[in-house]
């Protein structure tokens, strides 16, 4: 049974159209775990300290936590469980198991989509680079060197992805 | 049969697909059909009578399912070791938070309303918040005289060595609660089955800890209650004994109500409610020759509990064993106690007593060589444990350890001479001033002198029809590797690939169990069981005459289809057998402490900014003798994870108390390092083997807890010529220091710090 | 989360007309919101008393960047993520674009906004003594019409601000006249990322044949509001820069902020750290004024 103080929310998420009924201060945060059962974004700490909760909005790297559904109403969101369109890793994600990057993965969705929006705006991150493009997101398991290795793995494994397809 | 080796390498992590691809499931991401969520309603006072419970108006409260401890069916208590924890207050609450009431409603969102809505009276009672206040027993909010557990460590004739030292160093030294701030917060859903009993699955170390506590307050016998672990986003010892709180709390609902109950607490909740770091005041008293060599040592070792036992003994335990660091000490005396404040009750964080002690004795080994005038590493070198020499449980280093050249090792890596020289000469006019700093320490691994002998763990091998096998343990994965490790060292014993090794998820229908995942246990004493139980699956097939030698991977799946198509389910069980000739006195505190001992060198290089006083840790070094690397990559990001710990530990962790409750609860102002924070850390392992562990493995998973923080505090007082003896040190506290020192040079009161 | 959703109304009607035109129809009942950044952390805290709300995110009129010839448009929506793809605003108001750079995270900057940081009044903003030194203009815009008023003046008092009922701040305005300064800035907070500032300072000085000809101090978390260290400034204008005038400074800094103990860190830390800074701004100065 609906609530009229519920709004028709229309997004994209992971490249699918979807159709919602929330109240439109439910956050995206929510909405993607509990409607749409993408449990691969997390909560950490609900006040946008942690990015464990982050996800793309038309490319761009927010904290979902903090976004009120009616804000996303027309956006396209990316999540973990869309980085790729296949069944195949993303470099991202291969580099981190690679290489130590996910300890106990709870940090692991949101730290991987703030590496991917950073791998958009900088295609060869410097370990500085990656430290401050990391810095929103919190991890207590790795200290961040594996991660930070993973980053600048992925980063080398892409360019040579792309220097093989010229 | 696979000859390559499988233990040393870095096999990928058994479960990191799931975890790089979101598809892990924490217990948040669960939902059951007609599930409720609960939420705690909580005491706001320190210590005091409740007088009066109010529900208030404006909620309905006959939709809601609500407990109290009328409720509870069994004994009021979270069984552990004391059993003086209630799992909900009955007339009476000894600390902020503590937990009276729980209600459960199907909308997670009306629940906050409600618990506001809940109103309490109480009749509040003098309460205590510090070590002094409670040694000071004004009140008495515990037993006899608000001690939870006392130890007594005598070694040699300690009362002679004052007369015959040549100086007596004396320093006092604390740490400060540490919150334990895993990424997932706590959380359990309970189901009961009228037939089958209850059944908890969440975020938790031990499961059969978990258990243990259900039957006791549930009243259920054992086959009736089942507790599963789900992925668990972090634990770091925050997640050992606390669980055995909200599973109660959650089967309470469940019980009632008849539905499955969900708790989850937020970040918050979190944060002030459940278990940190105990805080401590260790002060030592020492004799020490010319030379800098110990003749002996007081050392009274006090750490701060909470309001109720919980896990204070054992932790006071092993914080009081490891009270000396890794120096011969001809005699001490070290006299340990746990004391109660009406705080939330404190708990396990990996190094569990140690960390703490540790910062005292390297920090008073500087202190020592300062009084002496020898450098920091010239006392060091001096008192290190050599082989053949006693602990101060008088245990003898059997192993071949030179302690001397692993610090030498570590001088090297970080070239430390050099560098101490040229900040020296740097430092004279600069505003940015640097410094670098040692501490060379040691961690037992496994639970102390009795207690893996206690514990009798058990640990199950399965040979499946398809060939597989499978782990049966009840260690659980929360970041560190059981699963991968575990498997790399059953499928080595058994020569197949990793890939045929599978480890059943913990759950007490399912597995024995191989005792709680903690004490950096798991991989050296469970490791070596699990190789036991794989070598029994090897042997029943071949004295089965099923399988020859250099047997292949089919050939092995064969035997297991024909053994079970046989004789049935195929599995293989090890139990813990203490070793030989080991001998601890539980009275007298002394023996052999621990099976291993894991031994390391950190050095920590630091800039202390003087414009604003923070501490930047440039560069560290962590070495450390570990026995055996089982997988290089899980090895060294234990190392990571720890030394970041323990630089938050030592710079940015501070917990703001007020009246015994946290009041930075929230990620935004309780300050754990971000990937901006931390130096890259250089890690680098030394392997002497070790007879009792898994392939020589020792346990590696708290040790770098310990180093991290008298390193680098001995680093800041390298580079600027004063002395911290507490934990954190916050820019606030280098100002003040400084501003005292000026202030005492100049008779000024200005503040100076820059040029 | 300790918020009902279903007790928030949340309208984003699209234009800022429609915004205006609600305000004023509805006094009092509409509270802005724009990236989220501060009300979405009071909210899940179960602290947002308001309970209707207008999305102010993403509007055309409002996240804009407009460059005139004597000075830049910041539309009140940019987030600081705009600011610091804007090659003039990095170029020529660098004490602003170094306070984006410092504010939360990357997610954070790309939803936090520079009206929304201004209206939110913390005094621990960063990007506030930026906007004081720079002596911005703000266009507030309600449905009497658009006024323009130095931001120097917009706050009043801890958390309270010149912005009238149903009013909005429409963008910020930044003169382009600071082409030949030196600017300094310096955020000090617990970690190097993610932290709120203990104590915030940006400066901006030109120094004319080795004598001071203009500067601008401006600071955070250390009064009730933002300041502007204006004793400090006179004592340092027309002056030259020696060892006796910057200690004159450091002395007269301190005495004209009133920073508190609080639980973040204590007065006399931001005292002296703003002492520090301000002489590090000064010896920057002087080095500078040297060889310029």
């Amino acid at each position: 049974m609906s609530d009229p103080g519920q709004r028709e929310i229309s997004l994209v998420v992971n490249r699918e159209p979807k159709k919602l009924r929330a109240y439109p201060m439910e956050r995206l945060l929510d909405v993607l775990r509990i409607q749409l059962g993408l449990t691969g974004v997390k909560e950490g700490c609900g006040e946008g300290e942690c990015g464990s909760c982050s996800v793309l909005i038309d490319g761009v790297l927010v904290n979902s936590c903090l976004v009120p559904i009616l804000q996303a109403d027309g956006a396209n969101i990316i999540t973990i469980e869309g980085l790729t369109e296949g069944p195949q890793l993303h470099p991202l994600q291969q580099a981190f198991l690679d290489c130590g990057g996910a300890q106990c993965g709870i940090c692991t969705p949101g730290i991987i989509m703030a590496a991917r929006y950073l791998s958009s705006k900088k295609p060869q991150p410097t370990l500085d680079d990656i430290r401050e493009g990391l810095s929103g997101n919190l991890c207590r398991c790795t200290g961040y060197a594996q991660i930070c290795e993973a980053v600048s793995a992925a980063a080398v494994r892409e360019d040579t992805g792309r220097e093989s397809e010229r | 049969m696979n000859t390559d080796h499988i233990v040393g390498v870095s096999v990928p992590r058994k479960e990191g697909r799931d975890k790089v691809t979101g598809r892990a499931l924490y217990i948040d991401d669960i939902t059951l059909p007609g599930m409720l969520y609960g939420a705690t309603v909580r005491s706001s006072i320190p210590r005091g009578k409740i007088r009066k419970i109010s529900f208030g108006t404006g909620i309905a409260w006959d939709e809601f399912v609500i407990v109290s401890a009328k409720d509870i069916p069994g004994q009021n208590c979270v069984a552990l070791i004391a059993d003086d924890q209630p799992c909900l207050a009955d007339g009476v609450v000894n600390h902020p938070e503590e937990p009276i009431l729980l209600l459960a409603h199907p909308s997670q969102h009306i629940l906050p309303k409600a618990v506001a809505a809940i109103e309490i009276e109480y009749d509040p009672m003098p309460a205590l918040f510090t070590i002094e206040e409670s040694e000071g027993h004004t009140e008495i909010i515990w037993g006899k005289d608000n001690t939870f557990k006392s130890y007594l460590i005598e070694k040699g004739d300690v009362d002679a060595v004052w007369a015959q030292a040549d100086y007596i160093v004396e320093g006092e030294y604390t740490t400060g609660a540490q919150e334990q701030l895993y990424i997932e917060n706590n959380g359990v859903i309970a189901v009961l089955d009228v037939e089958r009993g209850i059944t908890v699955s969440g975020s938790v170390q031990c499961p059969y800890y978990v258990h243990k506590a259900l039957m006791k307050l549930c009243s259920l016998p054992e086959h009736k209650v089942r507790v599963v672990q789900t992925e668990t986003g972090g634990a770091f010892g925050g997640k050992e004994d606390y669980p055995s709180m909200i599973a109660g709390h959650a089967a309470l609902l469940a019980m009632k109500s008849g539905k499955p109950v969900k708790i989850v607490y937020d970040r918050m909740e979190d944060m002030v409610a459940t278990t940190k770091r105990h805080p401590s005041r260790t002060r030592h008293r020492t004799a020490v020759t010319r030379e800098g060599k110990l003749l002996g040592g007081d050392i009274e070792f006090v750490v701060d509990g909470g309001a109720y036992a919980t896990l204070s003994s054992v932790v006071l335990s092993r914080g009081t064993i490891h009270a000396g660091g890794p120096y011969y000490w001809p005699s001490i005396r070290i006299r340990a106690k746990a004391v109660a404040t009406n705080a939330p009750p404190n708990g396990a964080f990996r190094g569990f007593g140690a960390p703490q002690s540790l910062f005292a004795m390297e920090r008073h080994m500087d202190r020592i060589a300062e009084m002496v005038g020898i450098s920091p590493v010239e006392i060091r070198r001096r008192n290190l444990l050599k082989s053949g020499q006693t602990t101060t449980t008088e245990q003898v280093i059997h192993e071949p350890i030179d302690l001397d050249q692993l610090l030498e090792r570590g001088l090297a890596l970080s070239d430390y001479r050099a560098k101490k020289e040229r900040f020296q000469t740097g430092n004279a006019s600069a505003t940015r001033k640097k410094g670098i700093g040692i501490a060379t320490f040691l961690h037992g691994a496994g639970f102390t002198g009795s207690g893996e002998r206690y514990l009798a763990s058990v640990v199950g091998v399965e040979g499946c029809a398809d060939g597989r096998v499978r782990v049966l343990v009840s260690s659980t994965e929360f970041g560190q590797g059981t699963k991968t490790v575990l498997c790399q060292i059953a499928a080595e014993e058994l020569g197949l690939p990793y890939e045929t090794v599978e480890i059943a998820q913990p759950d007490t229908e399912q597995v024995p169990n191989s005792g709680p995942t903690v004490a950096s246990r798991t991989v050296m004493v469970v490791g070596k069981l699990v190789q036991s139980a794989a070598h029994g699956i090897r042997q029943t097939l071949t004295n089965a005459g099923f399988l020859r030698e250099g047997y292949s991977k089919e050939e092995f799946s064969e035997a297991c289809t024909r053994y079970i198509a046989e004789r049935g389910e195929f599995k293989s069980w090890a139990r813990y057998e203490p070793p030989p000739g080991i001998f601890w006195d539980d009275e007298k505190y002394r023996g052999e402490a621990y099976a291993a001992y894991a031994w390391a060198v950190y050095i920590a290089e630091v800039t202390v900014d003087l414009t604003t006083f923070s501490v930047a840790v440039d560069d560290f070094v962590a070495l450390q003798e570990v026995g055996r690397v089982l997988n290089p990559v899980l090895a060294r990001g234990q190392i990571t994870g720890g030394v970041a710990q323990g630089i938050g530990y030592a710079l940015f962790e501070k917990v703001v108390w007020q009246q015994g409750r946290m009041l930075n609860g929230q990620m935004t102002n309780y300050i754990m390092p971000t990937s901006a924070d931390l130096p890259s850390i250089r890690v680098y392992f030394e392997e002497l083997g070790n007879v009792h562990g898994a392939f020589g493995a020792k346990g590696i998973g708290e040790l770098p807890m310990d180093g991290p923080a008298p390193a680098v505090v001995n680093a800041i007082k390298d580079a600027l010529g004063v002395r911290f003896d507490s934990i954190p040190v916050l820019p606030e506290d280098i100002f003040q220091a400084l501003a005292a020192d000026s202030a005492a040079e100049n008779n000024s009161p200005a503040p100076q710090g820059a040029r | 989360m300790r918020a009902d959703p279903a007790d928030y109304e949340l309208v984003a009607p699209g234009s800022l007309s429609a915004v205006v035109s609600l305000l004023a129809q509805q006094p009092n009942q509409w509270l802005p919101i724009a990236g989220g950044t501060d009300v979405m952390v009071q909210y899940a805290s179960g602290k947002l008393a308001p309970r209707k709300l207008v999305s102010l995110w993403n509007l055309p009129e409002l996240r804009r960047i407009e460059v005139a010839d004597n000075e830049v448009i910041i539309g009140a929506c940019c987030t600081y993520t705009d600011l610091l793809g804007h090659e003039i605003v990095m170029r020529e108001f660098p004490l602003l674009a170094s306070a984006a750079r410092w504010t939360g995270g990357i997610a954070n900057q790309n939803r936090g906004t520079l009206g929304g940081n201004i209206v939110n009044a913390s005094p621990a903003a960063d990007s506030l003594p930026a906007l004081l030194v720079y002596e911005a203009e703000l266009i507030l815009v309600s449905a009497r019409g658009e006024r323009r008023i130095p931001y120097i003046d917009f706050h009043t008092g801890y958390k309270q601000t010149l912005l009238a009922p149903a009013e909005l701040i429409r963008a910020i305005c930044l003169a382009r006249r600071f082409a030949g300064y030196v600017s300094y800035s310096r955020k000090v907070g617990a970690r190097n990322a993610q932290a709120i500032s203990k104590v915030c300072i940006a400066a901006l000085g030109r120094v004319v044949d080795g004598v001071v000809e203009d500067v601008r101090l401006g600071t955070g978390s250390v009064a009730p509001t933002p300041v502007r260290l204006r004793e400090t400034e006179r004592a340092l204008r027309g002056k030259r820069i020696d060892a006796a005038l910057v200690s004159h400074a450091r002395r007269t800094a301190i005495g004209e902020i009133r920073p508190i103990d609080d639980i973040r860190s204590t007065a006399a830390y931001r005292a002296a750290v703003v002492g520090n800074l301000v002489v590090e701004f000064l010896h920057l100065l002087h080095d500078r004024g040297q060889s310029g």
